[in-house]
């Protein structure tokens, strides 16, 4: 399993590549995950090709790797986080493991959850991760109360809350950040600002001057960030983190980025200019970071490895879901319930 | 003849009900863009921003904001993408919508379309493959459509729109590209079923996308000396016992199918009024009680499929004839 903590003194040179490394393995995760869904996504209704591996609506997150890498670098095994529909990266840089995170988008057995949720749903209790979300903003109010818990219990626990620029238009963020905010709990929202809801842009459906100025309005501190610089990401997290954990209650972290796949894989996105998308990808995360690291005298040679290593593990990932077996028919009616456990009918 | 799909028919339906009435409008996210199934495809060119209303991720405040509409005087049509987001808007459709005419003693009308797709879109899992009619056709003032045609969206969807009580139109997730024949220019009359292919021994009733499995069945049980009556219920709620009960009588036989979890289900209230008014044996088949898991194997179990069906029925009709006295 990966480790995901970092030495606080690191350099910053070696800081950044630890951050590199997750968003590279995220980048490479995603990208073998959109490989192997081709022909496996329902478009309009039709059914999903029954030989592809990764099958169902897949949400990438390619180009918003800096908001996992710099959120996470700051967050233990035993703080919690909550995702949405795209949450991958978020999971990866929790610390799941990305063969059993790879066994669940090929609905395996040995999946992370038991090839019961597929990539919207995936999820890793063990590190953390409460899991993915089908349903938009509903992690939110999940977050304020695992936030809610470890103060009751006293656990020392902090959870973060990833949720997309379009969740902020639904009720539960409103009254999570509220319920958050009046208990003083320990949680960091953060807002992954890629413009798109679907098909739609974002701004035309939001009023007001967005996200963290919402969040302003209830008290809770915000502040708005390059979502694609992941030291800037980082650092803001640092600082809210650690307010967080001296007892600070809520804190928000508005990341600016892009979404440069389609909603899902098989999304053509003609619905925005391909200057737009151009000029987005001149951001990309792993590009600026890497540039950076050259100009902190790291070895390209170094970044190079780091790159050969993550696509390396993602083919092992691979390789070690293609052969995992399914799940047994049975296994559909375990973990419903106990009580009436046997009744199906 | 040019065949037209699902999702083209429910377009066409929306058009002509848009032209013909200016208080008719539709709401939801990505609608302006076609909706995510293609089903508002070219209507906001046609009818731009005001009447094909793009709106945030605010499932409650869409569903309210079209009661508060069709209270002082639209038609709306709201877009809930899959039944499964319209429980983050249930208060707005139970309490609301449904409830509005009556606890304010008749003052106010609710005519609007609540668009809630049902049933299992292969590999989309737990939140995205929920089949809950029943849920719906349990409150009362409210009313249950359920189309499994291209030609019956249409006419449903019209007759929907053209209705003074609030209407779940539930449409199937994995119906929209199915082909058929272009939909007659008259609307459909809510309650009213059809009999989809006749048969002496035993009445199968279903819905939405089962109506094509039920076919499917019939078709081999005939080959097993077995006349299946299919009856595609297109209105869950009213819900057309005289057809019904009509078929059941010449049969003999009830079966009751639905891709809904079986426990709870509206096949459940069809089969003990057939059999409170008939005395005569049925039978129901739904999906397991367990939410629709990710991985095939998982979700081939909370599917019913034609061989599922045919082994149903056939077992039902052979116990059964056997129980009976010689003729
Ligand atoms: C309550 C609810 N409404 C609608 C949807 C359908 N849907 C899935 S993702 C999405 C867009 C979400 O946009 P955003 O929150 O910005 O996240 P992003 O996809 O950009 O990561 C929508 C509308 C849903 N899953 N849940
Ligand atoms: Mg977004």
């Amino acid at each position: 399993m990966p480790v995901i903590t970092f030495p606080v003194n690191s350099s910053p040179a070696e800081h950044l590549l630890d951050l590199y490394r997750t968003m590279a393995r995220i980048r490479a995760f995603e990208n073998a995950a959109e490989e192997t869904s081709r022909g496996g996504v329902a478009v309009f209704g039709s059914t999903a090709d029954a030989v592809a591996l990764v099958r169902g609506p897949l949400h990438l997150s390619t180009g918003q790797e800096a908001v996992a890498a710099g959120v996470c670098a700051h967050l233990e095994r035993g703080d919690y986080l909550t995702s949405t529909h795209r949450g991958h990266g978020h999971t990866l840089a929790k610390g799941a493991d990305t063969a059993a995170m790879m066994c669940e988008l090929f609905g395996r057995a040995t999946g992370t959850n038991h090839g019961k949720g597929g990539s919207m749903h995936i999820a890793d209790f063990s590190v953390g991760m409460l899991g993915a979300n089908g349903v938009v903003a509903a992690g939110i109010p999940i977050a304020v109360g695992a936030a809610h818990s470890a103060k009751i219990r006293g656990s020392g626990a902090i959870v973060a809350c990833f949720f997309g620029d379009g969740a902020i238009n639904r009720g539960p963020f409103l009254e999570g950040l509220n319920w958050a905010k009046i208990f003083n709990l320990p949680v960091l929202f953060v807002c992954e600002d890629n413009r798109y809801s679907a098909t739609t842009a974002t701004d035309a459906m939001t009023g007001g001057a967005g996200a963290a100025a919402r969040a302003r309005g209830m008290d809770i501190p915000a502040e708005t960030v390059d979502g694609n610089d992941v030291r800037a990401v980082d650092h803001a997290a640092r600082d809210m983190v650690a307010r967080i954990r001296a007892g600070g209650g809520p804190q928000f972290l508005h990341a600016l980025t892009y979404r440069v796949k389609g909603h899902v894989s098989v999304d053509p996105a003609t619905y925005r200019e391909q200057g737009e998308v151009d000029r987005a990808l001149e951001s990309d995360p792993l590009q600026l970071a890497a540039a950076r690291l050259d100009a902190l005298g790291v070895d390209a040679a170094r970044i190079a490895e780091v790159d050969a290593a993550a696509r390396a593990e993602i083919e092992t990932a691979l390789a070690v879901a293609r052969a995992a077996p399914w799940p047994q028919a049975a296994a559909a009616y375990t973990d419903v319930q106990d009580t009436g456990a046997g009744q199906w009918h | 003849m040019a065949l037209i799909s699902y999702a083209q028919a429910a377009c066409q339906a929306l058009a002509a009900a848009m032209r013909a009435d200016p208080r008719v409008l539709a709401l939801g996210e990505d609608v302006g863009r076609g909706g995510i199934f293609g089903q508002y495809k070219g209507l906001q060119q046609e009818f731009g921003a005001a009447r094909i209303i793009d709106t945030p991720i605010s499932e409650a405040t869409i569903m309210g904001a079209a009661v508060g509409m069709a209270l002082t005087g639209l038609r709306p049509v709201v877009e809930m993408r899959v039944a499964d987001f319209a429980l983050c808007a249930i208060d707005e459709i139970v309490n609301q919508a449904a409830k509005n005419r009556y606890m304010f003693g008749g003052q106010g009308r609710v005519p609007l379309v609540a668009r809630l797709p049902i049933g299992i879109w292969s590999a989309s899992a737990a939140q995205h493959s929920q089949s809950l009619e029943a849920w719906f056709a349990h409150i009362p003032g409210l009313v249950v459509v359920a189309p499994a045609t291209p030609a019956d969206n249409h006419a449903l969807l019209a007759a929907a729109i053209a209705c003074d009580d609030p209407v779940i139109y539930m449409e199937h997730k994995e119906l929209w590209a199915l082909q058929g024949e272009p939909p007659a220019p008259d609307p459909a009359v809510l309650g009213k079923a059809r009999v989809v292919r006749a048969g002496a021994d035993l009445t199968l009733v279903t819905w939405s996308k089962l109506v094509h499995t039920a076919v499917e069945a019939a078709g081999r049980a005939a080959q097993h000396g077995i006349a299946v009556e299919v009856i595609d219920l297109r209105t869950i709620w009213p819900w057309d016992r005289d057809l019904v009960l009509d078929s059941a009588a010449r049969t003999g036989r009830l079966l009751v199918a639905h891709e809904a979890v079986q426990a709870g289900g509206f096949g459940a209230e069809i089969a003990a009024t057939v059999a409170e008014e008939l005395g005569i044996p049925v039978r129901r088949v739904g999906a397991p009680r367990i939410p629709v898991g990710y991985a095939r194997t998982l979700e081939d179990v909370a599917r019913i499929s034609a061989e599922r069906l045919l082994e149903e029925l056939t077992t039902f009709v052979q116990r059964d004839a056997q129980r009976r006295p010689a003729a």
